[in-house]
């Protein structure tokens, strides 16, 4: 078999499985999020945080929650990641390989694990101890992915609730997520990644003597109960440097097959959760229909570019090799970054900066769609809500109707939240990419010309949407860098929930509007290609002239 | 005790939820989950992948079956009697504390020279940074003559740099050329090309600025497939790769025969027996485990 049919049925492969989690997954978590009945496990726990499980709360509410959560764990990281070399367990602290985590490092790292970006300006291995790793890092690769589920949820109840302007408790939610969705899919995909391969242990690792005499230390830790949650909860963050392309986290093409799955799978079935939710499934088959559509066509545009092969260098190697290893070849890599970046994942397997120009540019690109299609958990299906919110506006604008959606009018309040929603990511990264321009910190690149601008622009692009990936070549451990990227962030992840949980009490307070004949069905193929259109079209007229700039300028 | 929960302030009330629910999960999926998963991979089976996957020769532990490893001497030669791992990025190559990829570009073509007043060979260097490009072009060659091949590429001088020009043209981007030079080769070095259209091509000086012309790689003559491999002059992504691809396996066979004194039939069948096809025919590709396959040459 040749590797482009290969790599077309690893994709289809995956297309089959998926289908199988927005079915059964999608139906499990709507029971999860939707089902009354507490565990005694999760009664205790309650008890424990100290909050009533049955109590509702307002939009108003249910954000300072989240809030309230975030700064809490923000500052609880925060001080774990200053105190690490103080605290007990650190195996790999005694050799003295561990650097000291200065204090724009610490916020930088603390709001990356906190956003569910996991952008890390430093390498795992000669940085963070095995409990930093453990017991902070990864504990915030479930609750901020919990964080995003929840809000995402929040959201549908604004369209499935009436007359109320209750969105649920989040208390609630953020428990049952952890501990019903997260942990016991985590656990199962730690043990299938132990059998491939992965490590998990809890020592310095090994020191060994190579056949040819030299010295190599075979490093420790607990990662792939780590690596689990990194890609279920579209984290990202890498126990090592090279995250996924390292054999102690990704040992084989079969487990690469896996990540890729576990990445997909939440984001996948929360359209499912949404139709079951707003009572017509047929909601959910359309915005997965989108999802599916933007996907399959940028994991397949990334494919024929990188295995064209486009570009001097990769013309002299005679392939798209550089910064890819054999285990996954061209194809498999190339569907890992794309389904990196359409998520909010941000780990990788092979190294974006080297990627062909245009190949480099698809992750790029898939970040400034909003992450949409499906987008990280909970993000995802929220930020694909707001698009399709948007649709209709746009839709009843045309025919100069008020325009309305699932029964709830879009007036001048919800388009309000969902505009500046969609505005404040492009802002962030544009305005970024200019400061860091303008300041001149842009010179800590290891490329020349239009790369060297790809590497600012993808920084910026890749935090403000809490992806977390990178083009590795630039120096970004600095004060200024682990400022300005850490503020895009923490705006970046927590302004647009805001603006989410504002638009869920405002639909939630509203009484539902019995649809009419000028109503625009919001299930059908014509509205499925006008959601696609609108995110397409909104994402090319904002980042166009950025791109002809960067990848464009260098690929044509 | 003061119930919290009681007071008025829904501020308090909400942190004070918050740092003990941030406390409760940090105990659940920051120490139970991991510890649990680590007691599980105690069970035979999974107890030598999660330590590592070593292997051992004689009782004493020698590398993983998951990470590749140098096989080159003190002085960092290549040891003919084993096969040969892919470029790496790592430190200073195959270093699980320091793992890396290069992160340079498709365009990365244009090295910084170094100063020819300084040495080289000390601590600080000379200042040189190659670019990918010469990166590829100078182990294109090292690994054609290391082999017995042709190691010329698209794009590479016959001395293992990267063949491009800084082209001055009358109009900027247009117009007749006025100068051009060779930005990869450093005086007194004779340049790759004698002349390009018509004007005689300058070797390049160290402190000068080319930047006002247009940045030309030069396609040359070399075959597009060359025999060395494109895995054996591209880095890895982990820096560790374990594997090289079968065909970069097939190039190095002749040399480890000769070197180890077997024949080449021998040192293929065991090539083919190190060979990991596509897991389920599909997921991946093929390649060769250089580690397993040079512990099987000195089982022997």
């Amino acid at each position: 078999m040749n590797t482009t049919s290969a790599g077309v049925i690893f994709v289809l492969s995956l297309i089959v499985a998926l289908a199988v989690a927005y079915r059964y997954l999608g139906d499990y978590l709507y029971r999860v999020v939707s089902g009354s009945k507490h565990s005694a496990v999760e009664r205790g726990l309650y008890r424990a945080i100290g909050v009533n499980p049955a109590a509702e709360q307002t939009w108003g509410t249910y954000a300072r929650s989240v809030l309230a959560f975030s700064a809490v764990s923000l500052l609880f990281l925060y001080a774990f990641l200053r105190l690490q070399d103080f605290l007990f367990a650190n195996p790999n602290f005694e050799t003295g390989i561990n650097e000291r985590v200065f204090d724009h490092l610490a916020w930088n790292t603390a709001v990356s694990f906190v956003t569910n970006t996991n952008w890390q300006a430093y390498s795992g291995e000669s940085t963070m101890t095995h409990l930093v790793q453990a017991a902070g890092l990864s504990v915030q690769n479930f609750v901020s992915a919990a964080v995003g589920i929840a809000v995402a949820v929040a959201l549908v109840r604004g369209f499935a609730r009436s007359r109320n302007g209750q969105l649920g408790n989040f208390w609630v939610d953020l428990t049952r997520i952890t501990l019903r969705v997260l942990l016991p899919i985590s656990a199962v995909a730690a043990i299938l990644l132990i059998a491939g391969g992965a490590v998990q242990n809890f020592t310095d690792g090994t020191v060994v003597s190579t056949l040819t005499g030299g010295e190599q230390h075979l490093t420790g830790g607990l990662v792939a109960s780590q690596e689990a949650i990194k890609e279920l909860g579209t984290n990202g963050g890498g126990f090592y440097n090279v995250n996924s392309a390292h054999p102690f986290e990704n040992p084989s093409a079969w487990t690469n097959w896996l990540q890729i799955f576990l990445i997909f799978c939440i984001p996948v079935a929360l359209p499912r959760v949404f139709g079951r939710m707003v009572k017509d499934n047929r909601q959910g088959y359309a915005i997965i229909a989108v999802m599916g559509i933007l996907a399959i066509a940028s994991i397949a545009l990334t494919n024929v570019f990188e295995l064209h092969g486009a570009g001097t260098v990769p013309m002299a190697i005679g392939a798209a090799m550089e910064g890819k290893d054999i285990r996954f070849g061209v194809s498999d890599s190339a569907t890992f970054a794309a389904a990196t970046t359409l998520t909010s994942t941000g780990a990788v397997n092979s190294f974006h900066d080297s990627y062909t120009a245009l190949g480099g540019m698809m992750p790029m690109f898939n970040m400034m769609l909003g992450e949409v299609a499906p987008g990280g958990v909970g993000a995802g299906l929220y930020g694909m809500l707001v698009i399709a919110v948007i649709t209709v506006f746009v839709a009843g604008l045309m025919v100069g109707r008020t325009p309305e959606y699932l029964g709830k009018k879009i007036g001048a309040r919800e388009i309000k939240f969902a505009s500046l929603y969609f505005l404040i990511t492009p802002a962030l990264v544009l305005i970024g990419t200019a400061a860091a321009l303008a300041s001149g910190n842009w010179r800590t690149q290891a490329n020349v010309g239009p790369h060297g601008f790809s590497e600012v622009l993808y920084a910026f692009t890749s935090a403000s949407n809490n992806n977390g990936s990178a083009f590795g070549g630039i120096t970004v451990n600095t004060p200024w860098w682990d400022t300005a990227l850490g503020l895009c962030m923490l705006l970046g992840r927590f302004l647009p929930i805001i603006m989410v949980l504002g638009l869920a009490g405002s639909l939630a307070a509203q009484k539902p509007t019995p649809a009419s004949a000028g109503t625009l069905p919001t299930h059908q193929p014509l509205f499925v290609a006008m959601v696609a259109g609108v995110v397409v079209i909104l994402v090319a007229l904002t980042f166009l002239p950025a791109l002809a700039l960067g990848p464009l300028a260098e690929g044509l | 005790m003061l119930r919290f929960s009681e007071l008025r302030s829904s501020w308090m009330t909400q942190h004070w939820a918050a740092v003990r629910a941030v406390l409760v999960l940090t105990v659940i999926t920051g120490l139970v989950y991991p510890f649990a998963i680590l007691a599980i991979a105690q069970i035979p089976g999974l107890r030598g992948n999660a330590n590592g996957s070593i292997v051992e020769v004689n009782g004493k532990p020698v590398g993983s079956t998951l990470i590749g490893q140098l096989f080159t001497d003190a002085d960092g030669m290549a040891d003919p009697r084993y096969f040969q791992s892919r470029p790496s990025a790592a430190g200073d190559g195959y270093d699980l504390d320091a793992t890396a990829a290069s992160n340079l570009g498709p365009e990365s073509i244009e090295d910084t020279l170094g100063d020819p007043a300084l040495d080289p060979d000390s601590e600080e260097g000379d200042g040189s940074k190659q670019a990918l490009l010469s990166q590829v072009c100078a182990r294109s060659k090292a690994v054609g003559e290391l082999e017995g091949v042709d190691g010329s590429r698209p794009f590479c001088t016959a001395d293992g740099v990267g063949a491009v020009l800084r082209v001055f043209r009358e109009n900027g981007l247009t117009g007749k050329v006025t100068r051009a030079v060779s930005v990869n080769e450093r005086c007194p070095a004779t340049p790759f090309l004698a002349e390009y259209e018509g004007v005689k091509v300058e070797c390049a000086q160290f402190g000068e600025d080319y930047s006002a012309g247009v940045l030309t790689p030069i396609r040359g003559n070399a075959p597009a497939d060359s025999p060395v491999p494109a895995d054996a002059v591209a880095a890895s992504a982990s820096g560790l790769d374990p594997h090289i691809s079968v065909a970069y396996a097939k190039l190095q066979a002749p040399r480890v025969a000769k070197a180890r004194g077997i024949s080449l039939e021998q040192v293929n069948s065991l090539i083919a027996e190190h060979t990991n096809g596509r897991v389920l025919g599909f997921m991946g590709e093929p390649g060769v485990n250089v580690l397993q396959l040079n512990l099987a040459l000195d089982n022997l």
